[in-house]
C-alpha cells in the first residue's frame, strides 16, 4: 500500500526478536509537511470536527468493553508477553479514551497530535511520529544494548540490555510503545516526518496500514506526502 | 514448567535444547495471550466490582522475556484470574441472597419492617432501592400494613 508518492514500508526486526516474536513488525511511512505548516499548527476544521464526532461515540460502556475488541485485545496480550501490565501501563487507545472520559472531549493539541489521535481512534492501532531528519536509515525493532541510554518521560535512564526499542541504524529512537526520545521528537521546525506503527500477533496488517494512511492523509490535508 | 524443562534439558546448549526452550517460551506466550483475554472478559463482565490486584511481575519497559520470567508472568496472571473469578462468584452469591431476601419480603412485608435493599446489590442497575415501608405512614405502622416499594434514589 502507498500513500500518495510515499509507500508504506516494513522496517527491520532483529534476528533473535523475529524468531521469538514472529508476528512483530514495524511499518513506516514518510510525510513531508508544507513549508507554512508545522506539526503544532492548528488542525484543519474538518479534522477537529471529525475528532469531535468521534468523541461523541465514546461512552462509558464502550470504554469498558474496549479491552475485549480484537485489536486492543491483541495489544494487551502482547503487553503481557513482553512483561508489561496493560492495567497499569495502559495501551495507547485505552489511555486516549480514558482521557476523553475525564476531559469530556478530545482536546486538540495541534495538527500532528490530532492526526495521530484520529488514526488511533479509527483503527485502535497507535502511530508515532519522529523527525525523519534526525534518524539514520530505516527504523526497526531490536533489544536495547547494554548500558544504552533511553529516555523515559523527561529523564534519561539507562535501562540495561534486552529492552525492546525502536531504533535506526545507530541509536535507539524510542522505547517500544513509548514516545520518541527528545532529539527525534517532531518540533515546530520539523518538515519531514517518519510515521511508524507496530504490528503484533492478532492485529491485521491492513489495520496497521490503514492507521498510517489515515494519519498521513490527515497531515497531507495541510502538507504533502513525501 | 521451566524447572521441569530445565531438568529435562539440563545444561545442554545443543540446537535441540535451544529449540526446546524456544518452543516452551512460545507456549508460555500463547498461554499469556489466552489468559489475558480471559481476565479482560472477567473484568468487563464484573465491572466495576472486579478488581484483581495489580501485577507483581510486570516491568516498566518492554523486554524479551526468558523462560523463568514468562513463567512468573503466567503464574501471576493465573492468580489474578483466580482472584477475579472469586470476586465475581462472591458477588453472584451476594446478589442471589439479596434477590431471595427481596422475594421473601414481597411475600411477607410485615416480617421485614424497614428492610432496604439497594438495586446495586441485586445487580439490577445503579439507582434506587427496594424498601419495606408502612402503608399510610404511622397509621400503617400501628395497623401493621406494610408494603415493599421501589424508590428511585437517583438525582
Amino acid at each position: 500500500m502507498s500513500f500518495g508518492e510515499a509507500p508504506i514500508g516494513e522496517g527491520w526486526c532483529e534476528q533473535e526478536l523475529r524468531s521469538e516474536l514472529p508476528d512483530l513488525a514495524l511499518l513506516a511511512v514518510q510525510v513531508r509537511l508544507a513549508e507554512d505548516c508545522s506539526p503544532r499548527s492548528r488542525p484543519p476544521v474538518e479534522l477537529a470536527a471529525r475528532l469531535r464526532d468521534l468523541a461523541n461515540g465514546w461512552r462509558g460502556a464502550r470504554v469498558v468493553a474496549l479491552r475485549k475488541q480484537p485489536v486492543p485485545s491483541a495489544y494487551r496480550a502482547f503487553y503481557r508477553q513482553v512483561g508489561l501490565d496493560p492495567d497499569s501501563t495502559r495501551t495507547a487507545i485505552e489511555e486516549l479514551v480514558l482521557a476523553r472520559m475525564i476531559a469530556g472531549d478530545f482536546r486538540s493539541s495541534g495538527l500532528l497530535a490530532d492526526a495521530l489521535a484520529l488514526a488511533l481512534l479509527d483503527t485502535s492501532v497507535p502511530v508515532w511520529a519522529v523527525d525523519a531528519e534526525t534518524i539514520d536509515g530505516p527504523l526497526g525493532v531490536r533489544p536495547s544494548r547494554k548500558d544504552e541510554l533511553i529516555e523515559r518521560g523527561s529523564k534519561h535512564a539507562v535501562l540495561g540490555g534486552g529492552r525492546l526499542v525502536v531504533a535506526d541504524a545507530e541509536r535507539a529512537v524510542a522505547l517500544l510503545f513509548d514516545q520518541p526520545q527528545r532529539p527525534h521528537r517532531a518540533t515546530r521546525s520539523t518538515r519531514l516526518l517518519s510515521l511508524y506503527a507496530i504490528e503484533v500477533a492478532g492485529v491485521p496488517r491492513l489495520c496497521v496500514e490503514e492507521a498510517l494512511s489515515i494519519c498521513a492523509a490527515a497531515l497531507a490535508d495541510r502538507g504533502l506526502s513525501a | 514448567m521451566s524447572i521441569a524443562i530445565e531438568q529435562t534439558i539440563g545444561g545442554l546448549d545443543s540446537v535441540e535444547a535451544r529449540e526446546l526452550r524456544r518452543a516452551a517460551r512460545a507456549t508460555l506466550r500463547a498461554q499469556l495471550a489466552r489468559m489475558e483475554r480471559r481476565l479482560s472478559g472477567l473484568q468487563v463482565r464484573g465491572f466495576p466490582h472486579v478488581h484483581p490486584a495489580a501485577a507483581r511481575t510486570a516491568g516498566s519497559a518492554p523486554a524479551l522475556l526468558g523462560l523463568a520470567e514468562l513463567e512468573r508472568a503466567r503464574d501471576d496472571l493465573a492468580s489474578r484470574i483466580a482472584e477475579a473469578e472469586r470476586q465475581l462468584a462472591e458477588r453472584s452469591r451476594r446478589q442471589r441472597d439479596a434477590r431471595e431476601l427481596l422475594r421473601r419480603a414481597l411475600l411477607e412485608p410485615g416480617r421485614y419492617k424497614f428492610l432496604r435493599i439497594p438495586v446495586t446489590e441485586l445487580g439490577l442497575g445503579t439507582c434506587g432501592a427496594w424498601e419495606v415501608r408502612p402503608r399510610l405512614g404511622p397509621i400503617g405502622m400501628l395497623a401493621g400494613w406494610w408494603q415493599v416499594k421501589l424508590s428511585s434514589g437517583c438525582p
